[in-house]
């Protein structure tokens, strides 16, 4: 980070900064437009015992201003598609294929230094873990200084004040005297508060929050979804929500991509994904939860669980817990694909229309106008269109 | 309804650490719980971090011994028992911890974990063709297989681990088994098959839970009764399905409010997002120690610490509050409406309580 220079994100930003909340900064996204764009995105682990596909020809894409989920259960990818997009991926993974198109440019085409110029005024990322995530021997100060001295070339002073009007921001008490107090003397939801304030510190287009509040209690919780909501709302950022809480998705996200096993399985406007899934797992997890049931009664569960990756099955990839499974699921995988029958989604900026812009596997390059028609919903099942038949 | 099975009266438990801002050194981890666990029920115990839920369990476990108050387990004491008498009293009482990753020693296969206890508690099933008889039992019961026993926990996903962990409360027949965020480890697919799990034990081996989450969708699930924890004092319990449709206490609304529902109708609704965080445990607010942060609190509350006040329930069921104001019951109402009233009344005290969005 520290050979970052001065360049042209910065200059944009630095003009979205000085009219920060007012909402009408040059070259700030509108609503709707479409911000980010992932295309065949897949990512390799090299491990001992050989090359695994954690993440497999995930697609979607996200628009300012809207919150889209990441919806899945421990070890299906999500976590590992946020840090391919953020370029901070472990080193025994490699970019293995796909485009990751934000505002224009394809940030998998660019060398890893070229990168870190978007690192904060183009993208910026909230872990889970607060504590780890944060330095333990640096004053937040200096942590959440560090977005100015690097990308804007200010000095400690200078920084320092751009610091305090951070937290304020996030909305940290007394931030004159807690700036320099050090990671440990916070509570774990103001800790939480600092490291989205580090995210957003320069305006980025792109918010990507990493499971951001499953470490804290409920009542924090709910401040933290409230602060994410504002800072969306008055920066009109894109924000990428990854999560494996299925009301949380219900109550926070516009659209969502459900992801099993390194693919996504479904997506598309919660609403109708929640309500009407399309592909048996979505389902299944959706019956996994204990509301709306009788006290005591039987919940319905996926039998089984997900596959290893290095034991992912040639065709489906939820054939062996799926109730649906036929020897078509065994043979072939099922592509992301729209799905007959279902609404197209509504879109204020642009009507929308089924089929085109969707960004399915195979979809010919080009870069976004901002102005996408909205996809229709997708799925990656032979029979997405039956399911509710059985 | 029957004598409870376990009784606990005025429990206080206080440590002692080291000086705080206050210069206070003394910190109330339980102050005054009062509950009762009916045979081959489920109390749900809910409540943020900090608040005492593990204290309690750790308590009840033998694990702390209380400052004050009383254990009644049918009858008896188990902190003035001594030698054999609380070794078969310990037998009764098991736990099942929240990481199934932590919980279980790497070293040993999963039959030797579950065969443990029984090192203890020799009496039990004094043969090794009895052990693994009882072994295999076990692991049966918990919906895995007889050869899983010759497996080392690092062989099992994250539900088979729990599920192990399970068959080791089991293994001595016990007939309370606390259960620490038994699920909250766990993905949501694996979650359902677990809590089925217990859920059909319970029914067959008529075993109490104590089930402690913080998942209010899970304990409304589980549990017969609810128990609502605050920085050390039981603000709120009764029947489940009455403290979670008409919360009394306006941290245990907050609460219900702040946790997010799967409603796939889409629509968002107005939330009590609460101000403020927990305050120290070690510098809790005078009077109610929910003041700080209850938009309903007046001079009163600061003053005087509330008594816990029996409120009517519409099923007759006991509802306790501990709460100068408490919100409105909504009686004899069906519960659409009560819902719809309860909605009006949330959004209404979200007005009052946190500036718009």
């Amino acid at each position: 980070m520290k050979t970052a220079t001065d360049q042209a994100p910065a200059k944009r930003s630095r003009a979205a900064a000085a009219a920060a909340g007012a909402g009408t900064a040059a070259g700030q996204a509108k609503a709707h437009d479409v911000v980010l764009q992932v295309r065949d995105l897949a990512v390799d682990i090299r491990t001992h015992r050989g090359t695994v596909r954690a993440v497999n020809s995930v697609a979607f894409e996200a628009r300012a201003g809207e919150t889209l989920a990441l919806l899945g259960e421990s070890g299906c990818g999500k976590s590992m598609t946020a840090k391919a997009l953020a370029g901070i991926m472990d080193p025994v993974c490699d970019l293995a294929d796909g485009e990751i198109i934000l505002n224009g440019t394809d940030l998998a085409a660019l060398s890893p230094k070229e990168r870190l110029k978007f690192a904060g005024p183009e993208l910026g990322i909230v872990f889970q873990d607060a504590l780890t995530a944060l330095n333990p021997v640096y004053t937040v100060g200096t942590q959440l200084g560090e977005a100015f001295r690097i990308h804007r070339g200010l000095n400690a002073k200078e920084a320092r004040v751009e610091a305090i009007d951070l937290m304020k921001r996030v909305g940290i008490p007394e931030p004159e005297s807690r700036i320099n107090s050090y990671p440990h003397q916070f509570s774990g939801g103001m800790r939480q508060r600092i490291l989205i304030a580090m995210a957003v510190a320069l305006n980025p287009r792109l918010l990507i929050a990493d499971e951001p509040t499953t470490a804290l209690d409920v009542t924090v919780q709910a401040q933290i979804m409230q602060l994410l909501r504002k800072l969306r709302e008055e920066g009109q950022m894109a924000v990428i929500l990854i999560t494996h809480d299925l009301a949380v998705v219900a109550e926070e996200a516009d659209s969502v991509a459900v992801m099993y096993a390194g693919n996504v399985v479904e997506s598309g406007p919660v609403s109708q994904v929640f309500a009407d899934p399309r592909h048996p797992y979505t389902k299944g997890l959706l019956e996994s939860v204990p509301a709306h049931l009788e006290r005591g009664a039987q919940l319905k569960s996926i039998a089984g669980s997900p596959p290893e990756l290095h034991d992912i099955p040639d065709g489906c990839v939820y054939q062996s817990r799926c109730p649906l499974v036929q020897d078509i699921c065994r043979a072939e995988r099922p592509a992301l694909r729209p799905v007959a029958g279902t609404p197209v989604a509504g879109n204020s900026g642009a009507p929308g229309n089924a089929g085109t812009g969707n960004p399915v596997a195979g979809t010919p390059v080009n870069i976004p106008s901002g102005k996408e028609p909205r996809p229709a919903r997708t799925a990656a099942c032979h029979f997405s269109e039956e399911i509710n038949n059985v | 309804m029957s004598e409870p099975l376990l009784k606990i009266d005025g429990l206080t438990k206080t440590f002692h650490v080291a000086k705080s801002a206050s210069g206070n050194t003394r910190l109330k981890a339980l102050d005054g719980i009062s509950l009762t666990v009916g045979r081959g029920k489920t109390l749900g115990l809910v409540g943020e971090s900090g608040c005492g839920k593990s204290t309690l369990a750790r308590t009840l476990m033998m694990l702390e011994s209380p400052d004050e108050g009383t254990v009644s387990f049918e009858g008896t004491n188990p902190f003035g028992l001594r030698g054999k008498e609380l070794l078969s009293w310990r037998r009764r009482v098991q736990m099942v911890f929240q990481d199934p990753f932590a919980s279980l020693n790497a070293r040993m296969n999963a039959g030797d974990i579950i065969a443990e206890p029984w090192a203890t508690h020799r009496g039990l099933y004094p043969t090794s063709r009895e052990r693994e008889a009882r072994v295999r039992e076990l692991l049966h019961m918990v919906g895995l297989r007889p050869s899983d026993a010759r497996k080392s926990p690092q062989e099992f996903s994250g539900g088979q681990r729990q599920r192990i962990g399970i068959a080791r409360a089991l293994a001595l027949n016990p007939d309370v088994i606390i259960l620490d965020e038994p699920v909250s480890a766990l993905d949501l697919s694996v979650q359902a098959q677990v809590l089925n799990l217990l859920n059909e034990l319970q029914k067959e081996l008529g075993v109490s839970y104590i089930f402690i989450s913080h998942d209010l969708t899970v304990v409304r699930h589980v549990a017969d009764r609810v128990a609502v924890m605050y920085l050390g004092r039981i603000i709120e319990t009764g029947a489940t399905e009455e403290v979670f449709d008409h919360p009394r206490h306006p941290y245990t609304a907050a609460l219900m409010s702040a946790s997010p529902k799967l409603d796939v109708s889409g629509t968002k609704r107005d939330r009590i997002v609460l101000q403020g965080e927990l305050p120290s445990p070690l510098d809790p607010p005078s009077g109610c120690r929910f003041r700080t942060r209850c938009w309903k609190a007046q001079d009163i509350c600061a003053e005087v610490s509330p008594e816990p006040q029996v409120l009517a329930a519409p099923d007759g069921t006991k509802h306790v509050a501990e709460c100068h104001f408490p919100l409105d019951s909504i009686k004899g109402l069906t519960g659409a409406t009560a819902a719809a009233t309860a909605g009006a009344a949330a959004t209404a005290t979200a007005a009052a309580a946190v500036p718009a969005q």
